[in-house]
Parts: structure tokens; C-alpha cells; sequence
């Protein structure tokens, strides 16, 4: 009876590590955000562009070397996009002190519906209308919203595709703050 | 109707719960009266579900804009059709419709135990009604459902374009939901076995009758996910080894199993820890899967959008391991049975290698899918396992399967008369000899593509010679003989059925994966270009504005070589507004032996110019008819006949006694 315990015993014990085995192993997947895609331009000088704004002189990415650049591809009628206007906004509030700009980036909108938007929603950060798409093709855009996030000597640090969140998109820019300033 | 379901919601989580407990406490203190009314809760919990999922869809086709999901996932252009689809087009609709459904089982269970109950009932219906738990404590709170919007929107986003875009939609989830969510009802009379702990039999044609269900729904539902893929996606192709395709088949290959070794238990007593241990197995499985494709771990077409209940799912998973294995391991002493094999040549053994070789193509499946997350884990690098390793490596475990299944079947039971079952091989193994030699006659120069084809020609006429001759002996009793014959051997004919549908499954994958043609040209408008005994040409960009999108499509005319139309194509580019890339949507000219098969994959010049993709696909549809003809035979084996005719549940010990060479495959 005694040895049916033991063995009992042992064999329960496999069975808890196994599992617990597969749980560590499937839990790392779960400590990354799948949003935060691994993307070949991640790393590579980000692709250029000089696009009109809607209220105000044309704007070029390369202009804002030193700065970390936000770039957020958006348009009116994206609900996605809606909601992560508050962070966005947030994040433009917060850091545009210390040398941090958000850049809406407008796509596959008219200029009325994206002015209308910005008014209504008070978009405070600067917005640029991507007119033929050529800035989105440049950047492989999958869908909308999606963030690429440049650092100080304009390369693209991150890409985050689908609504930011924005503990997590004000703890990155601290990070490529820090980083940048190492 | 925001709020409605959300009451609902709660109202069914308080309902499983109390039928959980109910069912439980009255097995344990004996109290017949607390089983009986957690069974009659079920019925309650699934017409509260179905409340739910009213609810939800009401709002989808009222385009109720109040409600974020239906913001998301719906919008005013959408037609009506795709709007109730809707309902499972996203995570948090679809766990609404994956609750219905394994509330449904559960209803159906408590339905068909009624009157006679197995004494392993009570407990079976607690674990399902636990596992309902789980999944409605998933839409009371990690998922919100019924979540509003704080203002309304004027319209919405519309479905996810790939998911509008084809009315296979409706009808591939359902199915393979069917197929996943079954799964508990065997789970849970395999664990209610080990908690009562008694060492018979009695759990086992139970089920055995469910998985059999079970299979059917997943076979169809695997077979329309691979239609779906292959007349929507444009890639000319049904199956890509797509990580969430995976996890599907796998739950597959375990009950197919299960299916078999069961007899090994019914007929001589044997595997009886081995087949609880697979039914176990198939759940964890399925349990795996959904955490795969909605726990947000890995992306793939299936994959849902990110959601924050992907900790609860591995949490359940882990539950589920150990409850499961843990049981089985507890119970050891009481399900050794004796394993001894009287012969290498006998149905006993081919059962035994049939269960290794599904268990090694399941291990190496496995395996491919879960690399990249155990790569990732150890060194942080993503990788992708490819097509190829799937490939390469599982084809030789599926031919010899295929010899297995066009074997077995002739093989009698023990040892005895071996040169009889050897004699009823000749017909079969003489034409696959003949396949073969005319495969490679004709030119074929792939070795695989030549096994296949001889394999599976081996399989379909062993199996149909069986079914040909049941037909025959039942003819010297008139109609009414025949419909006896095939009654009394029902699970021998069903089976037989089943491995003739797999054979021409087989003969389909084999052609279509190793004798396709592709090309990729680029037309102006009125050029032609010739591919595969036709002439194309390229009629020029016709533009289609529609509601909910714009249709581009790119007609091409289709000429035989030799003079004589053949008609045209019609492959097409959908744009809809809340996608950046179109959709495309290929044109299929469908052939018994070989299907046409043309995708648009770019327009340049305003349309002047196309970018096609064409292929010659041979044997696509013997492998849909084949699965169809798989599924219909399970069904046939499933379906609940009156016990008079049923020989189903006759004790084991008439049956040894019956002719040597019977054969039963399912």
C-alpha cells in the first residue's frame, strides 16, 4: 500500500512539473504585447516625407532630427483611431517640453472630414494629410491606426500597430529620451 | 439590449454555477433530487444563452450604435447577411456563440440521459457545467461584450474585410466551434469515470458515441475552413499550415485515435488507461488551441485582436492538465489492463501501430507550432516553421497510415485464419500495383506523388471491395435484406465508409500538392498569354461601385488552345474603406478532375495592366467530396439507431464469438 503511495506520489509530481513546464513556457508569450511588431524598418532611418498640414506651413520628418518624432497614421472615419485620441493628446501635453512631437499623419481621408475631426475632438498636435498614400506605402502600413515611434537621429524605434495605450507609449518615449541622451 | 444581455450573461454564470454544485453534492450525498434539478438547470442555462445571443445579434442588425461591439464590427453599408455574422467575427461575439454552443451539449447531454443514467452522469454534468463557468466568467468580466460606447458614434467600422468578403463565413466557424466545444462532453464523462473511480467499462460507449459527434462536426468544419481558404484567399491553395489550422487538426488526430483504440477496449479489454489518457489529451488540446488563437500570443490570419484574457485561458489550460492527467494518474492501479498481443498480423496490432503513427503525426504537428513560441521564449528571436518542415515531415507517417487503413480493415481479429484476410488482399494490392505503374507510366516522376496515388487507390478499393461485399450478401435476402445487413454491421459499414472517403481525400491532397501548375504574368488589356492548354485574355479593368465597397474586377477570357471558348474569369480586387490593402477574390472554374483557378495580384496604369496569378489545381474537389463522403460515414456510425437493430452495446462477450473476420473500423 505504502509503495502505491510513493509511486503515487511521484507520478503527481511529473504531472505538476510538466504542467507548470508548459505554463512558464506559454506565460513569456504572454508578457509581450503582439501589438509592438517586429518590422524591418525597426532600426533603419525612417523614410522621409514633407506633407502640407491642415493648419499650418508643410512639415518634413527629417526637419525634426534631434527631436523623438511620434508618427500616428489616422483618418476620421477609423473608430479605432478615436480611441486612442486621448492618449495621443496626452502624450503631446506631457512631453512636447522635452523635445518630443506627435505627428498625426492623415490617410485616405478628405481635408473636410479630417478639419472637421480635429476640431471637433480638439487635436492639439500637429496633423499632415498623406494625400496619394505615398508615406503610407513608404512605411508598409498594415492598417489604421498605426504608430512608429523615431528616435533623436531618426531612426524607427517601434512600431505599434493598432491603438496605443498611453502609460505604455509615454514609458517607451522615456526610454528613447534616456537612451538618446546616454 | 445592451442591458438585457448583460443580465443574461450573469444570470447564466449563476445557473452553471449552481448546476455545478447541485449535480456534484447529489452524487455525493445521494440525493437524486439535486442531480435532477441540475439537469433541468441546463435547459435553463442554454434558453438564458440564447437570450444572450438574441441580444447580441438583435443589436447587430438593428445597428445599434450604442454598443462598442457593434461600432467595431458592424456598419450601416454592411449588408444584413454579414451583419449577423458579425456575431462571430470578433473575440468577444464569438466567445458569446462558443458559450451557446457548449451550453447546447450541455442541454443535449441532460436531454439524452433523461431516463436511464450512467452512474458517472452527475459528475459528467458537473464538469460541463464547471467548464461553462469558465467561459461565461470570460464574457462577465475579462470581456465585456456588452460594453457601451460613452458616445454614439453615426456609424460604424464594418467587419474585418476578409470576414465580409465570403458567405463560407457563415457557416466554417459554427462548424468547427461544434467540433472544438464537443470535446468537453467526453472530457467530461472521462474525468466523471475517474472520480467515481469504479474500474468498468460503462464510460466507454458513451464516449465513444460523443467523440464520434464530435468528429463529424470537426471534420466538416476543417474541411470548410480549407474551402474557405481556398476560394477566398487567392493563393490557390487549402491548407498552409497556419499555427490556429494546426491546433485544429490536432484535437482531430487524437480522436481519430481514440475512434480506433476504443475498440481495442470494447472487443478485448485492452487500453483502457491508454484511451482515457487520449480523451484527456483531446480536450487539453482543444483547450491549447483557444488559448493560441485568442490568448494573443501569435499571429496569424485566425488570430483575434488583442485582448487581456489570454492569462485566463492559461490558467484554465493549467487547470485542465492537472485536473486531467493528475486523475489519471491517481487512478493508475485501477486501469491496467492486460496488454498482450497474439499476433504482429492481427487487427489488435494494427490498431496499435494506427494510434502511434495519428500520436506521431500529432507530436510532429505539435512540435512546428509550438517551436517558434519555445525559440522565442529561450532567446527572444521570432521564427516562423514553414510549409515544408510540415511537409516533409508528416507525409511519410500519413502514407503509412494510408497502408494501415487499407489493410487493417482485412485483418481478422487475433490470429486466427490469416491466409483468408490475406486472399481478400489481392484485389485491393494488385490495383495499387496497376495506379502505380500507370502514375509512373504517365510521367510522374515524384515518389510521394506515386505512393499516394497507389496508397490510396489501395485503401479505396479494400474498403469499398468490404462494402461491395456486405452489399452482395444482404442482396439474397431482397431490399429489406440489405437495409438489415447494413444495420446489424452499421459500425463496420460506417467505418468502411469513412476510409473510402479517405482515400479520395488522399488521392486529392496527393494530386493537388504535387501535380499543380502556377504562373505569374502581367497583361495589358486585350493580351494574351498561354497557360496550361488555354489562352487568356485580359478584357481590361471593370469598376463596380457597391455600398459597403468598391469592386474592381479584372475579367479574362478563356480560350482552349485548339480553338473553342471555355468562358471567362472573373477575378476580382474588393476595396473596402476600413482597409488599406484591397481583398482579393479569386475566380474558380471548378473540373471533376482538375480545377482553373485565377487571382488578381496587382493593377498598374489605372487597370491597364493586371499582375495575375493562374494555377491548374488537379484533384481539389475529389478531396472535398472525399471529406464529405468521411463525414457521412461518421455520421452513419453516430446516429442513434433503437436498440433492437443496434448491436452497439451488445455485451462483449457474444461478440468474440461471432466469425473471425469481422471487421469494424469505427
Amino acid at each position: 500500500m505504502r509503495r502505491i503511495t510513493r509511486r503515487r506520489g511521484i507520478l503527481l509530481g511529473v504531472v505538476a512539473a510538466v504542467v507548470s513546464a508548459v505554463v512558464v513556457l506559454l506565460s513569456t508569450g504572454l508578457g509581450k504585447d503582439p501589438s509592438v511588431v517586429a518590422s524591418p524598418l525597426v532600426g533603419r532611418v525612417a523614410p522621409d516625407f514633407t506633407l502640407s498640414q491642415l493648419n499650418g506651413p508643410p512639415m518634413t520628418l527629417s526637419k525634426l532630427r534631434g527631436q523623438v518624432v511620434v508618427v500616428n497614421f489616422w483618418a476620421s472615419w477609423c473608430t479605432e483611431c478615436h480611441t486612442e485620441q486621448a492618449a495621443l493628446d496626452q502624450t503631446w501635453q506631457q512631453f512636447q517640453d522635452s523635445g518630443v512631437v506627435v505627428v498625426g499623419v492623415n490617410f485616405e481621408d478628405t481635408t473636410g472630414d479630417a478639419s472637421d475631426y480635429v476640431r471637433t475632438a480638439g487635436v492639439a498636435y500637429p496633423v499632415v494629410e498623406d494625400t496619394d498614400s505615398r508615406t503610407a506605402l513608404a512605411y508598409g502600413l498594415r492598417g489604421i491606426p498605426e504608430t512608429f515611434i523615431v528616435d533623436k537621429t531618426g531612426r524607427i524605434v517601434d512600431r505599434i500597430i493598432g491603438p496605443v495605450d498611453a502609460t505604455k507609449l509615454s514609458s517607451e518615449i522615456n526610454e528613447v529620451l534616456l537612451a538618446g541622451a546616454r | 439590449m445592451g442591458q438585457l444581455g448583460t443580465y443574461a450573461l450573469l444570470l447564466g454564470l449563476a445557473l452553471s454555477g449552481y448546476g455545478a454544485v447541485a449535480a456534484a453534492l447529489g452524487a455525493k450525498t445521494d440525493r437524486p433530487v439535486l442531480v435532477e434539478s441540475a439537469r433541468r438547470t441546463a435547459f435553463g442555462l442554454f434558453a438564458t444563452i440564447l437570450v444572450v445571443n438574441g441580444a447580441m445579434m438583435i443589436a447587430l442588425l438593428r445597428n445599434d450604435f450604442a454598443l462598442r461591439y457593434v461600432v467595431e464590427n458592424s456598419s450601416r453599408e454592411t449588408p444584413a447577411f454579414f451583419r449577423a455574422l458579425s456575431l462571430w467575427a470578433a473575440d468577444d461575439g464569438s466567445l458569446l456563440l462558443w458559450n451557446l454552443i457548449l451550453a447546447g451539449y450541455i442541454a443535449a447531454v441532460a436531454l439524452r440521459f433523461r431516463r436511464d443514467r450512467p452512474a458517472t452522469f452527475p459528475y459528467a454534468l458537473s464538469v460541463l457545467f464547471v467548464v461553462q463557468v469558465f467561459y461565461l466568467i470570460l464574457v462577465n468580466g475579462l470581456a465585456t461584450p456588452f460594453a457601451t460606447m460613452s458616445s454614439r458614434p453615426a456609424d460604424g467600422a464594418g467587419p474585418a474585410p476578409l470576414l465580409q468578403n465570403h458567405p463560407l463565413m457563415a457557416v466554417h466557424p459554427p462548424f468547427l466551434y461544434l467540433g472544438f466545444i464537443g470535446f468537453t462532453v467526453p472530457f467530461a464523462f472521462g474525468i466523471a469515470s475517474l472520480l467515481a473511480g469504479h474500474g468498468t467499462d460503462e464510460w466507454v460507449s458513451i464516449i465513444r458515441r460523443w467523440t464520434l459527434v464530435v468528429w463529424c462536426f470537426l471534420t466538416i468544419g476543417l474541411l470548410l475552413g480549407a474551402l474557405w481558404s481556398y476560394s477566398v484567399l487567392g493563393w490557390g491553395g487549402y491548407w498552409a499550415w497556419d499555427p490556429v489550422e494546426n491546433v485544429a487538426l490536432l484535437p482531430w488526430l487524437l480522436s481519430t485515435a481514440f475512434l480506433h483504440s476504443v475498440m481495442l477496449q470494447e472487443r478485448r479489454g485492452m487500453a483502457r488507461l491508454w484511451n482515457i489518457a487520449l480523451v484527456i489529451g483531446a480536450f487539453s488540446l482543444m483547450t491549447f488551441g483557444t488559448f493560441l488563437t485568442r490568448g494573443s500570443v501569435l499571429s496569424s490570419v485566425h488570430a483575434f485582436a488583442q485582448t487581456a484574457v489570454g492569462p485566463a485561458y492559461l490558467a484554465f489550460l493549467a487547470v485542465v492538465m492537472l485536473v486531467g492527467f493528475g486523475l489519471l494518474m491517481w487512478r493508475l492501479p485501477t486501469l491496467r489492463t492486460p496488454a498482450r498481443l497474439d499476433s504482429a498480423i492481427s487487427r489488435e496490432a494494427a490498431f496499435v501501430g494506427n494510434n502511434v503513427l495519428l500520436l506521431a503525426a500529432a507530436a510532429i504537428i505539435l512540435l512546428g507550432t509550438a517551436f517558434p513560441l519555445v525559440v522565442e521564449a529561450v532567446s527572444g528571436q521570432q521564427i516562423t516553421v514553414g510549409g515544408p518542415y510540415f511537409k516533409s515531415a508528416v507525409t511519410p507517417v500519413f502514407l503509412l497510415l494510408l497502408l494501415l487503413a487499407g489493410t487493417a480493415p482485412l485483418l481478422p481479429w487475433r490470429a486466427t485464419n490469416r491466409a483468408r484476410a490475406l486472399r481478400r488482399l489481392r484485389v485491393p494490392a494488385v490495383a495499387a500495383a496497376l495506379v502505380m505503374v500507370a502514375t509512373a507510366l504517365a510521367g510522374v516522376r515524384n515518389v510521394t506523388a506515386v505512393a499516394g496515388f497507389g496508397l490510396a487507390a489501395l485503401v479505396f478499393v479494400a474498403n469499398g471491395q468490404e462494402v461491395v461485399s456486405g452489399l452482395a450478401i444482404g442482396r439474397r435476402g431482397g431490399r429489406s435484406g440489405i437495409v438489415r445487413t447494413m444495420l446489424r454491421g452499421r459500425r463496420r459499414y460506417a467505418g468502411l465508409v469513412v476510409h473510402v472517403g479517405l482515400a479520395m481525400v488522399a488521392a486529392g491532397i496527393t494530386a493537388s500538392s504535387t501535380l499543380g501548375q502556377q504562373t505569374e504574368v502581367t497583361l495589358k488589356t486585350g493580351q494574351s498569354t498561354v497557360f496550361a492548354g488555354h489562352v487568356l485574355r485580359y478584357e481590361g479593368l471593370r469598376t463596380d461601385q457597391q455600398p459597403q465597397r468598391i469592386v474592381l474586377s479584372a475579367p479574362v477570357k478563356v480560350n482552349n488552345v485548339g480553338g473553342g471558348g471555355a468562358g471567362t474569369f472573373d477575378p476580382r480586387m474588393n476595396l473596402y474603406p476600413a482597409a488599406t490593402e484591397p481583398i482579393g477574390s479569386p475566380s474558380i472554374h471548378r473540373g471533376v478532375v482538375w480545377d482553373l483557378y485565377a487571382s488578381v495580384i496587382s493593377l498598374q496604369e489605372d487597370g491597364n495592366s493586371a499582375t495575375f496569378r493562374f494555377y491548374r489545381n488537379p484533384g481539389v474537389n475529389w478531396l472535398w467530396l472525399g471529406g464529405f463522403v468521411m463525414a457521412l460515414g461518421g455520421v452513419a456510425a453516430a446516429w442513434p439507431v433503437r436498440r433492437r437493430h443496434d448491436d452497439d452495446e451488445a455485451p462483449t462477450s457474444v461478440r468474440r464469438t461471432r466469425a473471425p473476420v469481422e471487421v469494424g473500423a469505427v
